[in-house]
């Protein structure tokens, strides 16, 4: 476990310095720590409010074991540091909010061309633009999905508290290493900055995946090529006598740079999408109450899962008939199963920190005879309970 | 000096099935490359404790050609991938191979910050006075009144001296030639693969397609009278005044020293850490 060839020596170490039991921290703590359990042993970013914890923390523990931890003179610079150490085998992470997430995107889309693992963490904050800096909110739904150039896929996760911010960051890393692709993290400021109790775990309870390596001089040679029909390449790392070369160009299996042949640009990004597609499985996750018998359902994510939990439950002391479905894999969407929901019910709820993001993937798998109805709220101020309820019963 | 010939050079570095690059007659991208492959021969170096980086542009393209480790990344942001690679693996050699605006653009922040914190990589640097891979736009390297595509009535720009920068901004070894100080070239990529921390050598090299074509200068022969004209050499320079040194560009080397690099500074800082938290 942690770095590959260390394990019995880090567990050690992280036993020592994080001894399992209850702990008081922040969202953003949370994912740092759950950064180092999953063995994420290079960190690069630049501060930014409600990020600044985790590269805070990460400063203060990378160094503890044996980790790299650097500040970097912007976003771009920081994302494209992560990139540069992932190619030497270490897990890596940047951490940023709104404008930072912005300035990542064009190296996103280098990182999803050239199959790099990495983690991004995007602790959400009200914009457009500075906006209102320090406030939470779920702005970045679809940049996180469709901020970077071009036909590409995404991974990107919401976790719904702050021990879920734990576990749902050594997912992010497990996701990334094991299809080769980077991985968002899409947290938000009221999570990051919530304290509350969660509870580290002993490093052997934690599930770690590593990137896949070249078996053989023969393997490293197609490190874009689907060696083994996983469509998964192995990642030959820098260093090794493996004469790896990567671009952001369209490359040929080998890695060498060819433009010009449109099939080899059609494989490659079919096989981007596709390698997705076929580890769906491993990928998509959700929570789900009360979906048996209800007539009504509410769909919603990160932050506002918490008070949509809340609503639901008192709406059922009510005696409606209502279930709560959380996608924690919010990209690729789950649609199929909102399809199957959708059959089900009369009506669909879907609250969010902003003016109506997730609701529009909802739309593409709802027909029209069903109410789809967004419950928003922008201002930096989270969704109550009550605000919630009010809408389930008038619905 | 025994000079291997270019074949042996190309056959033992170049990728085959890359071959031939994309360079236009003339360009002066090649001659650098085969200068600095020259350096890693001389030194002995085994390809595979090398890793070359760039960004994008024609002189960015190189890694592409050579049989080495490498990462060709997006414009400017070349020294920014370097920094993850270095930090990370600090044993491995970094050669970063760049244009002009590339360094000097839009990653003159990458530029300068990578080399005050002085890490340990070696920049090749393709001067070229323009944006070659886009068509010959203005470059913030291009000397007021030069054309480009976007200077159509020459440049009112001041342009940035790169490797003065670099100087000022603590490099530890900086030196600038033409691409016909070949010997010269060589020796300073040499010294500058060996330099722990950040070096720079930047060759004026010449672009008749893009660059030359626009101004009055065709062929690369007519790019090296020109060069001619407008270098002065250092020890020369030292003696000149400010109006003499008017539109010239200074080669030689800038500067030659040895303060600690990042990955040094960083070791130590871990050291340090554990003394003042007493871990261990
Ligand atoms: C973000 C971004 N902006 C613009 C470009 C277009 N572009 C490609 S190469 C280049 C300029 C290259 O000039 P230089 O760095 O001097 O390299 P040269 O081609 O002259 O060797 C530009 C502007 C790009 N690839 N990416
Ligand atoms: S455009 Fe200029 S720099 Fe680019 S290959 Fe041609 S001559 Fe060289
Ligand atoms: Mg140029």
């Amino acid at each position: 476990m942690i770095i590959r060839g260390d394990e019995p020596e880090q567990i050690d170490l992280l036993k020592k310095l994080y001894p399992k039991g209850n702990y008081f921290m922040q969202g953003d703590e949370a994912i740092a720590y759950g950064a180092i359990f999953a063995g994420c042993r290079f960190y690069a970013g630049y501060p930014i409010t409600p990020a600044s914890e985790i590269a805070e923390t990460m400063a203060r523990e990378l160094p503890k074991v044996r980790g790299y931890y650097i500040q970097m003179e912007d976003e771009i610079g920081s994302i494209a540091a992560i990139i540069g150490a992932s190619w030497t085998g270490l897990k890596s992470m940047t951490a940023t909010s709104g404008p930072g997430f912005s300035l990542m995107q064009e190296n996103l889309g280098y990182a999803i061309m050239t199959e790099t693992p990495i983690v991004v963490v995007d602790v959400q904050r009200s914009g457009p633009s500075t906006g209102q800096a320090t406030k939470g909110a779920q702005g970045d739904f679809f940049q996180a999905r469709w901020g970077t150039h071009g036909d590409h896929p995404i991974v990107a996760i919401s976790p719904i508290s702050v021990e879920d911010s734990f576990w749902e960051t050594i997912r992010a890393f497990n996701i990334s290493e094991k299809l080769r692709i980077p991985v968002v993290l899409l947290a938000d400021g009221v999570i990051g900055h919530t304290r509350e109790q969660i509870r580290i775990p002993d490093p052997e309870e934690v599930e770690i995946v590593y990137r896949k390596l070249p078996k053989n001089e023969e393997e490293a040679k197609y490190p874009f090529g689907d060696v083994d029909g996983s469509l998964i390449p192995p990642m030959p790392l820098f260093g090794h006598g493996y004469f790896t070369h990567v671009t952001g160009s369209t490359h040929k299996e080998t890695g060498l740079r060819d433009v010009y042949t449109p099939e080899v640009h059609i494989k490659l990004v079919n096989r981007l999408h596709k390698k997705i597609e076929k580890h769906e499985k491993d990928i998509e996750k959700w929570e789900e109450y009360f979906t048996d018998d209800m007539e009504i359902l509410v769909i919603s994510w990160g932050v506002s899962a918490r008070p949509s939990l809340g609503a639901v439950l008192k709406a059922r002391e009510e005696g409606i008939k209502v279930g709560l479905f959380i996608p924690k894999t919010v990209h690729p969407f789950p649609g199929k199963k909102v399809k199957e929901f959708a059959k089900r019910v009369r009506a669909i709820l879907v609250p969010e920190m902003n003016l109506g993001q997730l609701i529009l993937e909802v739309q593409r798998y709802v027909n029209d005879d069903i109410i789809l109805k967004g419950v928003n709220k922008i201002g930096g101020v989270p969704l109550t309970v009550e605000e919630i309820l009010r809408e389930i019963r008038g619905v | 000096m025994y000079l291997k010939l270019s074949y042996e050079i190309r056959d033992k570095y170049l990728r085959k099935d890359m071959l031939p690059t994309i360079f236009c007659p003339g360009c002066g991208i090649g001659s650098v490359l085969q200068y600095t492959l020259r350096a890693i021969d001389e030194l002995g170096w085994s390809k595979d404790e090398v890793v070359w980086v760039s960004g994008i542009g024609c002189s960015s393209r190189v890694p592409g050609f050579v049989d080495f480790d490498g990462l060709h990344t997006t414009h400017g942001r070349a020294l920014a991938f370097a920094t993850g690679i270095k930090m990370a693996r600090p044993d491995l050699k970094v050669i970063a191979f760049m244009g002009d605006g590339d360094t000097a653009a839009i990653g003159g922040n990458h530029f300068i910050h990578a080399i005050r914190r002085n890490l340990d990589v070696t920049v090749i640097l393709i001067n070229n006075f323009t944006y070659g891979m886009t068509g010959g736009q203005v470059a913030p390297t291009t000397l007021k009144g030069l054309r480009g595509t976007t200077a159509p009535y020459g440049s009112f720009e001041n342009p940035f001296d790169i490797a003065e920068l670099a100087v000022a901004a603590g490099a530890n070894y900086v030196a600038r030639w033409t691409v016909f100080n070949y010997l010269q070239g060589i020796n300073s990529i040499k010294k500058a693969l060996q330099k722990k921390g950040f070096s720079l050598v930047e060759f004026l090299s010449p672009c008749p397609i893009s660059f030359g074509r626009r101004n009055r200068m065709k062929t690369a022969p007519e790019l090296i009278k020109w060069y001619n004209k407008i270098t002065v050499p250092i020890s020369k320079a030292k003696k000149m005044s400010p109006e003499e040194l008017e539109g010239k560009i200074i080669i030689g080397e800038f500067v030659d020293r040895d303060r600690p690099s990042l990955d040094e500074e960083y070791e130590e800082y871990k050291k340090r850490a554990k003394k003042m938290m007493g871990w261990e």
